[in-house]
């Protein structure tokens, strides 16, 4: 299935263009049906309008980073909704929309978004899903780990990693490629190449063509996408799920976006890109492509998209006052997760620190 | 009962709580077809198959890295680091995630592994193979880290750590990989982590060591019984959390301390222990409580190990010192 899709021979797949038009020839990949393709647009538009209030929020100083997504969800929700419930899904950090499919509620999002480890608390069975790794590729690593487990207990459990451009040039990620083909686990690799790692362009990280053709050396395939097309997310993960799941072993997958945003709200991209550059991309962006078409198809209208986009403010606005009333840890909070059961060295630490915090003086 | 070296406690430490846990996973470099530069995981392969102990590809931070995952699903890995000194790749997996999953997530998720590694110097090995840097470890809030002196602790003590919640570092001195021999059950038990153990009771110095270093320990101990001085000697085997209570009690009772360690002075498990002693047993005490380690400086190789470690005379002198300390 790969093989027509070489990024080493300059293929790039896309399904549904800028304009919102399907490419009919393309038969050989799993395609979405329109009520999958409604539903992606849905959570597309769920994480922009998240996205969008995120950023208002951090001017507002109720929300002191975040990383903004904006123009990339269709990586994560097309690569979610390609997989299975009970498939493992590692993020990076920039796939709120891959985490709003999963059913994370955003409130648990906005905690760790806010400084609040509660917001990690991910239950296993419900959601399989580890917490964000913000030390880069470092996640990739975890990845392989859980594909060997789940090979090891028969689950038939796949599992996806994210990961950036500039993440491709942190041994972790390599290493992650190298043990994956060499274990042959069931593990899918998607890097969100948005271009920009920070300030740095892509250019200035390898001198590969493509990043997807570095699976090639590690002896399994890679394929590049427009990561802008949730119908070619979709069907890229798909193909990489069925192959993992006949013990075929890892793909790479490079989703070809574009951060439309800043790296996160401390970040200021003017310094190191041009507007040009970003309104080429704009124009390119998932979500109006995705209403082109629903339009054209009379999935859609203007009136419910509006209607949308006011249910999820509402229900933004609510989780965010949720994760916000959280009320801050106890001495005691920040102490009880560092191991099983306290030591007693570190019950010491928790009483003096008490003691300390109260400014009593014997 | 058989006696068994300290590698092969280890080996039959693993040996026996493989049998028990289908969930144990040993893997790391050259552990499965050869058993190990140092043999520990001999036959672990043979019996489990190499879905269970098997030869990884060559990169530390990977062996932590999926361990990680390998954890985080419910296996319990057990990887070997060939050297500490080659560990270092690993640091931040190990820093960034082992120690912090449970905390992150609030317990949701844990990083409940065993990493073994032999440390330490004496075996006029080359660069990058004789260091002791149980410090650098045990700075990590988290992590727990292990050194075993004897056979007997050994498989005790491994066991402990792969039966344990939380992620254990498991630090094994090759100095005394086959120095001695020892009876050792042959059935599974465990010691507990974050207990010390009172090797001698005594009544005029608390002294502590842990690891390779309790051998000069202890004959220093006894050499200073022929002269009449009563040394409590303590092995402290879990170098975080360390066992506070053992050691103030100790030294209330004695009212003078030493610490002997390998590796460097400044910052290390030493300079730690006399602050606890200071803080808790200041008007206990005879003497300044003291602490003798390796100098700071880059372990030198085998034509230079001889001035860098510690012998059992200069233990005994330094005791000698303490005794006849006169403010």
């Amino acid at each position: 299935m790969f093989e027509s899709y070489d990024p080493r021979q300059g293929k790039r797949l896309q399904i549904m263009d800028e304009t919102g038009n399907i490419n009919v020839s393309i038969k050989d990949v799993p395609l979405m049906s329109d009520s999958e393709i409604l539903i992606a647009y849905q959570f597309i538009l769920k994480a922009r309008v998240a996205d969008e209030w995120s950023v208002s929020l951090n001017r507002q100083g109720r929300l002191p980073t975040y990383p903004p997504g904006k123009g990339q969800e269709a990586n994560s929700v097309g690569s979610l909704m390609a997989m299975h419930k009970e498939d493992w899904f590692v993020p990076a950090f920039r796939e709120l929309g891959g985490m709003l499919y999963r059913g994370i509620p955003l409130s648990k999002v906005y905690q760790i978004w806010l400084g609040n480890e509660r917001g990690s608390h991910f239950e296993i069975e419900k959601y399989h899903t580890f917490p964000i790794s913000v030390p880069i590729a470092s996640q990739c690593l975890h990845a392989v780990g859980a594909a060997y487990a789940n090979q090891y207990l028969k689950n038939n459990r796949i599992t996806i990693c994210f990961v950036g451009d500039g993440g491709t040039s942190e041994g972790d990620f390599l290493e992650a490629l190298n043990f994956a083909g060499a274990w042959n686990v069931p593990v899918i690799f998607y890097i969100q190449n948005n271009q920009w790692a920070i300030s740095v362009p892509r250019k200035i990280q390898t001198r590969s063509t493509t990043l997807a053709e570095k699976a090639f050396a590690f002896g399994f395939s890679g394929i590049q996408v427009d990561g802008n097309d949730v119908l070619s997310v979709f069907a890229a993960t798909k193909m990489a799920h069925e192959k993992a799941q006949n013990n075929q072993g890892p793909t790479l997958i490079e989703g070809y976006t574009y951060r439309l945003g800043a790296h996160t709200t401390a970040d200021d991209p003017t310094i190191y890109r041009k507007q040009e550059e970003v309104d080429q991309w704009i124009n390119k962006d998932p979500l109006l492509r995705l209403e082109k078409y629903l339009q054209k198809k009379n999935l859609i209208d203007g009136l419910a998209i509006n209607r949308l986009k006011d249910e999820y403010k509402k229900e933004i606005m609510q989780e965010f006052e949720i994760a916000e009333q959280t009320p801050p840890h106890t001495v005691e909070e920040i102490f009880a997760w560092q191991f099983k059961q306290l030591p007693e060295d570190l019950k010491e630490q928790m009483s003096n620190l008490n003691i300390r915090l109260k400014g009593s003086v014997g | 009962m058989k006696a068994l070296t300290l590698v092969q406690a280890v080996n039959d430490a693993l040996l026996v709580e493989m049998r028990l846990n289908p969930n144990i996973i040993v893997y790391g470099e050259d552990v499965g077809v050869e058993g190990g530069v140092f043999r520990a995981t001999t036959g672990l392969q043979k019996e489990f198959g190499d879905k269970r102990c098997f030869d990884s590809p060559l990169a530390e931070s990977a062996l932590a890295g999926t361990a990680v995952g390998m954890s985080v699903l419910g296996l319990k890995p057990v990887i070997e680091m060939q050297f500490s000194g080659f560990a270092w790749p690993a640091f931040n997996q190990i820093i960034s995630h082992v120690a912090r999953f449970r905390n992150r997530t609030r317990g949701a998720m844990t990083t409940d592994m065993v990493i073994r590694m032999p440390y330490g110097g004496g075996i006029r090995a080359l660069e990058h193979h004789s260091e002791s840097m149980e410090a650098i470890w045990a700075h990590i809030p988290g992590i727990k880290v292990v050194i075993p002196s004897n056979p007997y602790d050994a498989k005790g003590l491994l066991i402990a750590a792969m039966r344990h919640a939380d992620p254990v570092i498991f630090m094994e001195p090759k100095r005394l990989y086959r120095s001695i021999k020892q009876e050792v059950p042959d059935d599974a038990y465990t010691i507990e982590i974050g207990k010390a153990k009172i090797v001698t009771a005594g009544s005029d110095l608390t002294l502590l060591s842990y690891g390779a270093q309790m051998k000069e320990a202890v004959e220093a101990t006894f050499q200073l019984k022929t002269r009449g001085i009563s040394v409590e000697l303590i092995d402290l085997r879990t170098i975080s959390p360390i066992d506070k209570k053992t050691i103030i009690a100790s030294v209330k009772k004695t009212g003078r301390f030493l610490v002997v360690h390998e590796g460097p002075q400044s910052y290390g498990i030493g300079g730690e222990l006399v602050s606890t002693v200071t803080e808790n047993c200041f008007t206990d005490l005879f003497a300044p409580p003291a602490r003798m380690s390796s100098p700071d400086i880059t372990p030198p190789l085998p034509r230079g190990e001889r001035l860098y470690l510690i012998s059992t005379d200069m233990i005994v002198n330094k005791i000698m010192e303490l005794i006849n300390y006169r403010p």
